[in-house]
């Protein structure tokens, strides 16, 4: 039995800090994705949002705050929170509704308004909240974490800043003619390495900024999309051929926002008196891998197989990172592939097309989702001025706070 | 009047050996940092019963970076103005990897992957009823290896 569901439309508001309400911009990337796709409102009936933390109760019931102001029709209804995955998970949602034949056409939302500066955590004194003691007893912000990541690649594979640097210079070139992203901007290495330092070693243009933003999908069971004809005319819709939400797997090695440390590896008890554990040591893979892998596995395809990546680069490193999470080279190579050219796009695995978070920002509801927007227009050939030739499989990839990473595969 | 006390309670002990305190699960013997009660976080564990366990006060580096702009609140700066501090990840004998502040002094350039480093407690920032103090990971000196 197929498990693809169709991507009937895609639709974003562009990136940037443009102030606005996050509503504004959620209604306005689902008309678009609704009018890419030629369904109509009234023809929805499952919306799903993606959950924003700091836009009040209107953002904590996302789902029904886009149904209301697109004007009540009596869809059904969800909401979804998963940190950075927050996107993928409400995609599969809605993609779990329509294989099981509760749901015909599904729109799936996501929009923030973001605040300026580093994220930090909410108010208030919560001294059982991780979050919020990491930045109290740590001053332990996001970029210090992408920044460990980033100095183990120095250290372990012989990364260096030039290469990091390598890899904004690359996205902001795929990101020139992209409507959507908020910078579009040629970048010189010098600037990159110029730019302060904000933790060490990663430098300010190193570092994804925060926007607003907002991207939607219409999803729809390949027997509606078929029955519609929607996209007919370049060759059927682009379907989606894996969602994977994986959690990681006990234990988790690599400390991960916002904790303090990992899991415990070896479990063997020291004063000898209890004896030992069910426990088999370190997972086979890590939490990053084991996300790819899964969505791999999902699709009954493999790395050899994809022709382009969207990876959330937070950082710069972690563009390299991703790219090897995602099995697309061995472990500690990935600095040869973008030295080579091979990801650039003309190049044997282009990554990040759409210019990534480096040209974006990050708009943590909306971005996985419009991951999957650039894939659709990429498979399409609709990419302007940043197409990947020829290219018939795409995959995503993010992670988020508290265990929560999606990895999504699309496919002509 | 003023005293000297752990920014956070029960997390570590402050005397000549300070050490951070974790959980050591009864059952299977996964020692837990920062503490931890009412169920063990192993999957194949239905412990419910943990003792307080003293971690190793030296580790290796995992990785390593800076803190070279104010962090927002709730952090408090020591100093008015912000003065940079160092962050580690620390690999720990228990086999848990323990992000700290690096000890008041050392910088990046005083760390790398696999350095040994020792356990410190040192002041976090200072409030109206005194010292609120933190553990922090101070590089061990001299292995007479470098020149």
């Amino acid at each position: 039995m197929s498990h693809d569901v169709a991507v009937a439309g895609v639709g974003m508001h562009p990136w940037g800090k443009w102030g606005r309400n996050f509503v504004t911009y959620g209604v306005h990337a689902a008309r678009e994705a609704l009018a890419d796709a030629g369904v109509a409102w009234a023809d929805v009936d499952l919306v799903v949002g993606g959950e924003t933390v700091r836009n009040g109760y209107g953002g904590y019931v996302a789902g029904a705050t886009f149904a209301q102001a697109l004007g009540w029709n009596g869809a059904r209804v969800a909401t979804s929170y998963a940190a950075c995955a927050t996107g993928a998970q409400a995609l599969d949602t809605a993609r779990a509704r329509i294989l099981a034949g509760m749901s015909e056409v599904a729109l799936v939302v996501g929009a923030d308004t973001t605040p300026k500066g580093f994220l930090a955590p909410n108010a208030g004194e919560r001294w059982e909240d991780p979050d919020w003691l990491r930045f109290r007893l740590l001053g332990m912000t996001n970029p210090a974490y992408f920044a460990l990541y980033a100095r183990r690649r120095m250290d372990l594979y012989g990364a260096t800043t030039a290469d990091f640097a390598a890899v904004k210079v690359k996205n902001a070139r795929h990101g020139l003619a992209n409507p959507n992203a908020r910078y579009r901007k040629e970048v010189t290495a010098a600037e990159v390495l110029d730019s302060a330092v904000v933790a060490d070693p990663l430098h300010l243009l190193d570092i994804c900024a925060t926007s607003d933003g907002a991207a939607a999908v219409v999803l729809t069971s390949m027997a509606y999309a078929n029955k519609h004809g929607l996209h007919q005319g370049d060759g059927g819709p682009v379907r989606v051929r894996a969602i994977a939400t994986v959690t990681p797997t006990f234990p988790n090695t690599v400390i991960d926002m916002p904790l303090m440390s990992t899991d415990p590896t070896d479990p063997t008890d020291p004063t000898g008196t209890t004896g030992t554990t069910g426990t088999t040591g370190e997972p086979e893979r890590t939490f990053k891998e084991s996300i790819g892998h899964a969505a791999y596995e999902e699709a009954g395809l493999g790395p050899e197989d994809v022709d382009l990546a969207e990876v959330y680069d937070l950082s710069t490193a972690l563009e390299l990172d991703w790219i090897e999470d995602l099995a697309l080279c061995k472990r500690g190579e990935a600095e040869q592939l973008l030295r080579a050219g091979d990801t650039t796009i003309g190049g044997r695995i282009p990554v990040n097309p759409s210019g990534g978070l480096a040209c974006f920002g990050e708009a943590v509801p909306a971005q996985a989702l419009a991951q999957v927007c650039e894939l659709t227009w990429q498979l399409r050939g609709q990419a302007h001025g940043r197409q990947v030739d020829g290219a018939r499989v795409g995959i995503t990839a993010n992670q988020g706070l508290f265990g929560h990473g999606s990895s999504v595969i699309l496919s002509r | 009047m003023t005293e000297t006390s752990p920014a956070i309670e029960g997390w570590f002990t402050t005397g000549v050996e300070p050490a951070l305190v974790g959980s050591r699960c009864t059952s299977c013997g996964c020692t837990f940092f920062p503490r931890t009660a009412g169920f063990c976080r192993n999957p194949v564990c239905a412990g419910e019963v943990f003792v307080d366990t003293e971690l190793s006060r030296r580790g290796r580096v995992w990785s390593y970076t800076d803190a070279q702009y104010q962090p927002p609140p709730p952090f408090i700066a020591a100093t008015d103005p912000y003065e940079p501090f160092a962050l580690a990840a620390v690999e720990l004998p228990e086999g848990l990897v323990v992000l700290g502040q690096v000890a008041a002094g050392y910088g990046v350039a005083d760390l790398e992957v696999g350095r040994e480093v020792e356990l410190v407690v040192e002041t976090l920032y200072t409030d109206e009823s005194g010292e609120r103090t933190i553990w922090r990971w101070k590089p061990v000196e001299s292995q007479g290896v470098d020149a």
